[in-house]
């Protein structure tokens, strides 16, 4: 055991892991981040708390995630190296373990010229790569990245993200498996919607024994109407959307149901791939409906360990 | 070479609208090849800007010439006088030109003509493409030629992030993604191995981060003092 968070024990149980994810809103009034994490409490393991997602100001990941651990919650808390160097960084992640806050998951994020305030300057002073590594060895070594000592333990579970859908594919387990070396305890994917290209990625995954050195879990979205998938596709970075998927949503007479489905169907099949360790489930502005795929996915009632 | 390009006309007309006896100085070495602010720049950006005067009727004479380079005192020194007898001198040189021309003689009032945008090449006719920074601690051995800081749009320096799709980079359709590049060339050199080294964080006090950098070379001073 590392940090003893919830989600590193479910983990460690060999359960399959349901994680979910709360998006801070666009002011500092938090009831309705708070009402969703009430919501479906009894059926995630934990929750993201994204970090000013797609690069546009929102309440701070860290604040909302402290709120969620008076709660009696458990926050994965997302940093991204966009808008912070490394002096702030350390900074945030010794406050956020004051906090009591258990687990980290690091990332790029998506530039800043993607959101609200695309003049802003990116700080990208490291890398993802970099994150990981010297928060690992601020736990394990205690030592900041710039060699001092930290003075009293910390720790937490660390988490990356990965993405089987970019580009160069052939790179991506390379760097799936550089994270796992940088540090990374679990792996959280991009959104899910090309399983054949997933299962690809899985088998790569499983040959260099990657499953078993860090928890991975799929990302899946479920898609609430056409509009929606179509908006993913051409407008959100990162993501593929097959164009038989679209298809399915045009055929369909009930888009929402449809959306449910394939996301429901998504998971199930996750279940059945070997490695996947569990799933992210990403309903932003539609979380409400996460007890009900949690429920169809079979995957209700949460393990207690 | 340093690229830059014009400042709209109207912005330059506006710096210039108090001023009666104007030079539009043009500087014929990087930005004269990227065709920003060399001898043809310039004549054009004067006679716009005398038939704009014109137009609004504001009195005073727009001259116009070149220096070989505005970022050499000697080149400055041959027109000194000339340059003197100015009340506004519009520079058409990069920044640099425009700064070394005030510090080194203060009187001057100078200011840009032109947006400095960067440091490349000439990628095609008419297309220049920035290709370094100045880190002050060069990486292109580790990149086999190709510059994450500067091409990266997140200056990432262990491997392309999860938004490069089609060898684009996730900020904008024509931005080739610079770790797909790097990626190419490592693999077709085989080693690709070496993308599996973690690259430390890196030391920016190298670069502009430090504060302004100046570079010395004692072996080539030339002692002023004895
Ligand atoms: S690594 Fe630094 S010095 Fe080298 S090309 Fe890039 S910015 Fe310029
Ligand atoms: S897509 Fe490529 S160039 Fe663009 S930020 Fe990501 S790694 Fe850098």
């Amino acid at each position: 055991m590392i940090a003893g968070s919830n989600l590193e024990k479910i983990v460690n149980s060999g359960n399959f892991v349901v994680t979910g994810e709360l998006g801070p809103p666009k002011s500092s009034d938090i009831t309705q981040l708070k009402h969703h994490a009430e919501e479906m409490k009894d059926h995630v393991d934990a929750y993201n708390i994204t970090d000013n997602q797609t690069a546009i100001v929102r309440t701070s990941s860290i604040a909302c995630g402290s709120t969620l651990v008076q709660m009696g919650l458990e926050p994965i808390i997302q940093i991204t190296v966009r808008d912070r160097n490394r002096i702030c960084i350390q900074a945030d992640v010794l406050g956020a373990h004051a906090l009591g806050i258990k687990n980290i998951l690091c990332l790029s994020g998506d530039h800043q010229s993607f959101g609200n305030e695309p003049g802003s300057k990116g700080v990208y002073d490291i890398d993802s790569m970099q994150l990981l590594k010297g928060l690992q060895e601020m736990r394990d070594e205690n030592r900041f990245m710039g060699g001092d000592e930290v003075e009293a333990p910390i720790s937490y579970y660390l988490g990356a993200v990965s993405n089987p859908f970019a580009d160069p594919f052939e790179y991506r387990v390379d760097r799936l498996e550089k994270k796992i070396n940088a540090g990374a305890s679990f792996i959280q994917t991009q959104c899910i919607f090309d399983l054949d290209r997933f299962e690809k990625w899985m088998e790569l995954v499983r040959e260099r024994g990657l499953h078993k050195k860090a928890a991975i879990m799929g990302g899946v979205t479920p898609i609430k109407s056409l509009g929606a998938a179509r908006y993913m596709k051409n407008n959100v970075s990162g993501i593929t959307i097959p164009d038989a998927l679209i298809d399915r949503l045009k055929g369909a007479e009930k888009k929402k149901e449809e959306g449910l489905k394939i996301c429901i169907e998504t998971i199930k099949r996750l279940q059945e791939i070997e490695g996947v360790a569990g799933v992210h489930i990403m309903a932003i502005a539609w979380e409400e409906i996460v007890p009900e795929i949690v429920e169809r996915s079979g995957l209700y009632p949460r393990p207690q360990v | 070479m340093i690229i830059a390009e014009r400042k709209p006309l109207e912005e330059i007309a506006a710096m210039a609208a108090p001023y009666k006896k104007i030079c539009v100085l043009g500087c014929n070495t990087c930005v004269g090849v990227c065709m920003a602010g060399g001898e043809k720049e310039a004549a054009e950006t004067a006679s716009l800007l005398r038939i704009h005067r014109n137009k609004e009727n504001q009195e005073g004479e727009v001259d116009v010439f070149s220096l070989e380079r505005q970022c050499e005192f000697e080149f400055i020194d041959e027109v000194l006088e000339r340059l003197k007898s100015y009340d506004l001198i519009i520079s058409l040189a990069c920044g640099v030109g425009v700064q070394t021309m005030v510090e080194h003689v203060p009187s001057l009032r100078v200011v840009p003509g032109l947006n400095t945008t960067s440091m490349g090449y000439p990628t095609e006719q008419g297309v220049w493409s920035e290709r370094c920074l100045g880190c002050g601690d060069c990486v292109l051995h580790l990149t086999m030629g190709v510059c994450p800081i500067t091409r990266c749009a997140k200056t990432l320096l262990n491997g392309p992030c999860g938004g490069s799709a089609e060898g684009l980079c996730e900020v904008g359709e024509d931005i080739p993604c610079a770790w797909q590049l790097i990626h190419d060339r490592l693999s077709s050199f085989s080693r690709l191995n070496d993308l599996n080294e973690i690259q430390p964080p890196k030391d920016w006090s190298t670069s502009h981060h430090g504060g302004p950098r100046t570079t010395v070379r004692e072996d080539v001073r030339i002692d002023r003092g004895e």
